[in-house]
C-alpha cells in the first residue's frame, strides 16, 4: 500500500509538471466558462458539454495514457527491478494518469459551473450524470490506452492503435448500428438497439444523457422504451454493471499482459 | 322625394324596435325574490327581457329556453346539472347567458351533454360565465352570427373518453369566440363544418388531446391565441383559406405531440406566430398554397416537417432558432419554396454586407431524412459520426432535396413588428372579402 502510494504520488507530480494536463483544464475551463457567458441557458450549456465530454475526452484519455506509459518505460523498466509486486507498480501507473485527467476535467467543467451554480439548480440530476459520464469514460479509455501500449512495443503502432480504437468507438461503431437499423428496419430493433447501446460506452453515455434531456419525445414508441429502460432501476443497473466491465475488462487485460512482460 | 319618404319610415321603424327593448323589463330571481327558479320566471317573462339571477344553487336538468330572454347572473349565481344531463339547453335566438357559473353537466357516452347546448339558433350570447367540471361547456349546432367571449372553461377529467370538449362548434356560422380560458378539456376548441368564423384572444391549455381541433371549417381566422401544453398541439385539417396570425404555440411536448398538425390545408396564410419548445412545430401534409411567413421557430424538435405531397408552400422571413431539425422531409422532391429566412446554424457569410447571405442554406440535414425514414436512428443523434454525416451531405448534397434551399438566408434575427403588422395584415385581409 504505502509502495502504491509512492508510486502514485510519484507519478502525479510528473503528469503535473507537463503542461498538457493545465491545456487540458483550461480548456474545459474555457469551454464551459464561455458557454455559460454566451448563452446564460443551462440547457444548452449542458447538452453543448455533453458534446465535448463525448468526444474530447475518450480522445484526450486514450492518447494521453499511450503517451504517458511510453514515456514512462524507462521508470517502469527500473521499478521492476525492485521488489515491487506487478499489480501495484500497475495500479500506481494508473492512478497516476487517471487521477491528474479526472481532476482537471472536474476543475475546469465544474469550477465556471459552481461560479453560476444559481442557474444550474434544476439540473442538478443531469449535472451530476454528465460529471460521472466524464469521470467513467476517462477510466474506460485510460484503461484502454494501458492495454493498448502495454500490448505494442513499437510506440507508432500502439499510437495509431489508440487512435484507431477511439475511432471505432466513437465514429464507426455509431456507422455500424445505423448500418443494421436501416437494412432491418422492418424489425422491431428497440431490443438490439439497447444491446448496441450496451457495448460501448460512449453511446452509452450519449443515450442516457440525451434521454435526459426529453429528446425520448421526438423517438415516438422508441423513445418510450429506451426511457422505461434507461428510466428504470433496472436500466440504471445494467448500464452502470456495463459501464464498470469496460474497465474491469481492458484493465484485466492490460494487467495479464503488464504481469507477464519483459521491459 | 321617394328616397326621403323611405328613410322616415325607416327611422320610424328603428324608433318602434328600439323602444321595444327600451320597454323590455326585468325580473330577479333567488332565494330572497318573488320568483325563487329560472323555469317560473321564464314561463312570466316575455320576449327580449331580463332576469337577473342572484346567488344561490340552482339545479337544472336540460332546461329548454324556448323564448329570447337575457339571463344575467349577479354575484356568480351557480347552475348545476348535478352530473346527470345537461344543464341548458337554448333553442331561441337572440338569447344571452352573462356571468353564471355552470357546473356538472353529466358525462354520457351516447349524448353530447353540454352546460349550455345552442341549437339551430342566431344572434346568441354567452358571455363572461364559468365553466367548471362539466362534460362538454359550450357547444353550438346548427348556430349563427353568434359571440362567446369572457368564458373561464375548466374540466380534470383525466381520461379522453371521459371528458368534451371545451368549446364546440359543429355546422356554424360567423362565430366570434374571444378571450376564453380553457383548461382540461378532450379539445380545447373544436370546429367541424364552420364557416366564416374568427377565434381570437383565447388561451387553450392543459387539455387532453387538442388544444384547438378544426376541420371542414372555410374561411374562419384565429390569431392572438395561446395554445400551451395540450397533449397534442392543434390540429388544422381539410379546410381552405384559414388565417393564423399571432398566435402561440408552446410546449406541446410529446411523441404524437404538434405545434400545428396541417393536414390538407390549402391557399391559408400563418403569419407571424410564435412556435416555442414544440416536439413538432408545423407538420405539412397534403398542404398546398400556404404562405408561412414572419413566424419564429424556437428550441422545437422539429421546426417544419414537411411531407413530400405538399406543394407550393411558401417560407419566408421566419427565425429558425435552437431547433434540434429545422426542416425535415420524406422524399428527395421539393416544391415548395424557402426564401430569405433566418437560420441559426448558417455558417454562411455576406461580404457585400446587404444583409443577405452570400451562400444557400440547405436546412435539411441527412440525419433529418434518416430519421423521417427511420425513426429509432434517433438515438444516434449527437453523435460524432451523424456530425460527419451530416458535414459531408452538406459539402456534396446526394440524398437531401436539392431544390429544398434558401438562396439568400438573412444573416441577422428578424424582428418582426407583430403588433403593426399582423393588424394591418389581418384587416387588410378582412377588407379583402
Amino acid at each position: 500500500m504505502k509502495e502504491l502510494l509512492k508510486i502514485s504520488k510519484y507519478q502525479l507530480n510528473d503528469v503535473r509538471r507537463s503542461k498538457w494536463i493545465i491545456i487540458y483544464t483550461l480548456f474545459f475551463f474555457a469551454v464551459t466558462y464561455g458557454l455559460i457567458n454566451f448563452t446564460k441557458e443551462p440547457s444548452k450549456v449542458l447538452i453543448t458539454l455533453l458534446n465535448v465530454i463525448l468526444i474530447i475526452i475518450p480522445l484526450v484519455s486514450i492518447i494521453f495514457g499511450t503517451v504517458y506509459l511510453y514515456n514512462n518505460k524507462n521508470n517502469i523498466t527500473f521499478l521492476s527491478a525492485q521488489p515491487l509486486k506487478r499489480e501495484v507498480l500497475f495500479a500506481g501507473m494508473y492512478i497516476g494518469l487517471v487521477l491528474p485527467l479526472v481532476a482537471s476535467f472536474i476543475v475546469g467543467a465544474g469550477l465556471p459551473i459552481i461560479i453560476y451554480i444559481p442557474l444550474f439548480i434544476e439540473y442538478s440530476g443531469i449535472l451530476i450524470l454528465l460529471l460521472f459520464a466524464g469521470i467513467m469514460l476517462t477510466l474506460i479509455f485510460g484503461c484502454l490506452a494501458f492495454y493498448v501500449s502495454i500490448k505494442n512495443e513499437d510506440k507508432l503502432k500502439g499510437f495509431g492503435l489508440s487512435i484507431f480504437v477511439w475511432l471505432l468507438l466513437s465514429v464507426l461503431y455509431d456507422g455500424l448500428v445505423m448500418f443494421i437499423m436501416y437494412n432491418f428496419s422492418e424489425y422491431p430493433l428497440e431490443e438490439t438497439s439497447i444491446a448496441l447501446s450496451l457495448l460501448n460506452p460512449i453511446d452509452l453515455a450519449r443515450i442516457t444523457l440525451i434521454l435526459k434531456f426529453d429528446i425520448s419525445a421526438l423517438m415516438g414508441y422508441t423513445g418510450a422504451v429506451f426511457n422505461n429502460f434507461f428510466g428504470g432501476s433496472w436500466g440504471i443497473y445494467i448500464s452502470s454493471v456495463s459501464m464498470l466491465f469496460w474497465i474491469i475488462v481492458p484493465m484485466y487485460f492490460a494487467l495479464r499482459n503488464f504481469r507477464k512482460k519483459d521491459f | 322625394m321617394n328616397r326621403i319618404s323611405a328613410y322616415i319610415v325607416f327611422s320610424f321603424l328603428v324608433t318602434l324596435a328600439s323602444s321595444d327593448t327600451v320597454i323590455s323589463k326585468s325580473i330577479n330571481i333567488g332565494a330572497n325574490f318573488e320568483y325563487k327558479e329560472v323555469s317560473t320566471a321564464l314561463q312570466i317573462v316575455d320576449r327580449f327581457d331580463t332576469i337577473n339571477v342572484h346567488p344561490g344553487k340552482y339545479l337544472l336538468n336540460n332546461f329548454l329556453i324556448s323564448k329570447p330572454v337575457v339571463l344575467k347572473g349577479i354575484g356568480k349565481p351557480v347552475f348545476d346539472g348535478s352530473g346527470k344531463n345537461q344543464i341548458l339547453l337554448i333553442r331561441s335566438d337572440s338569447v344571452t347567458i352573462e356571468g353564471i357559473t355552470f357546473q356538472n353537466a353529466g358525462i354520457s357516452f351516447i349524448n353530447d351533454n353540454a352546460a349550455v347546448k345552442l341549437d339551430s339558433v342566431k344572434h346568441c350570447k354567452v358571455i363572461n360565465n364559468i365553466f367548471k367540471n362539466n362534460f362538454f361547456a359550450v357547444y353550438l349546432a346548427e348556430t349563427s352570427n353568434t359571440k362567446i367571449s369572457g368564458n373561464t372553461i375548466s374540466a380534470s377529467s383525466k381520461r379522453e373518453t371521459y371528458s368534451g370538449n371545451g368549446i364546440h362548434l359543429w355546422y356554424c356560422k360567423n362565430i366570434l369566440i374571444e378571450n376564453n380560458s380553457i383548461r382540461g378539456h378532450r379539445d380545447g376548441i373544436y370546429f367541424e363544418f364552420v364557416k366564416e368564423s374568427v377565434i381570437k384572444n383565447n388561451i387553450s391549455q392543459g387539455n387532453l388531446r387538442y388544444g384547438l381541433h378544426f376541420m371542414f371549417s372555410d374561411k374562419c381566422s384565429y390569431y392572438g391565441n395561446t395554445f400551451k401544453h395540450n397533449g397534442a398541439g392543434v390540429a388544422v385539417m381539410f379546410t381552405n383559406n384559414v388565417q393564423m396570425y399571432n398566435n402561440k404555440f408552446i410546449e406541446n411536448w410529446g411523441s404524437a405531440s404538434y405545434g400545428i398538425l396541417l393536414k390538407e390545408i390549402s391557399d391559408s396564410n400563418i403569419r407571424n406566430n410564435l412556435f416555442y419548445k414544440n416536439s413538432s412545430g408545423i407538420y405539412l401534409e397534403g398542404c398546398n398554397r400556404i404562405s408561412i411567413f414572419y413566424n419564429d421557430f424556437i428550441e422545437n424538435g422539429w421546426a417544419v416537417r414537411l411531407m413530400a405531397n405538399s406543394m407550393d408552400n411558401k417560407f419566408e422571413r421566419n427565425n429558425f432558432i435552437g431547433n434540434s431539425f429545422d426542416v425535415t422531409t420524406n422524399n428527395i422532391k421539393n416544391y415548395n419554396v424557402f426564401k430569405n429566412n433566418y437560420w441559426a446554424e448558417y455558417k454562411g457569410y455576406d461580404l457585400n454586407r446587404d444583409g443577405f447571405g452570400d451562400i444557400p442554406y440547405r436546412p435539411v440535414k441527412l440525419f433529418s431524412l434518416i430519421v423521417e425514414q427511420n425513426r429509432p436512428s434517433l438515438i444516434l443523434m449527437r453523435s460524432l459520426f451523424v456530425e460527419l454525416i451530416n458535414f459531408a451531405e452538406r459539402a456534396f448534397p446526394v440524398f437531401t432535396p436539392e431544390t429544398l434551399i434558401d438562396e439568400s438566408p438573412i444573416m441577422k434575427k428578424i424582428k418582426h413588428d407583430k403588433a403593426s403588422q399582423t393588424a394591418k395584415e389581418f384587416w387588410a385581409f378582412e377588407s379583402a372579402q
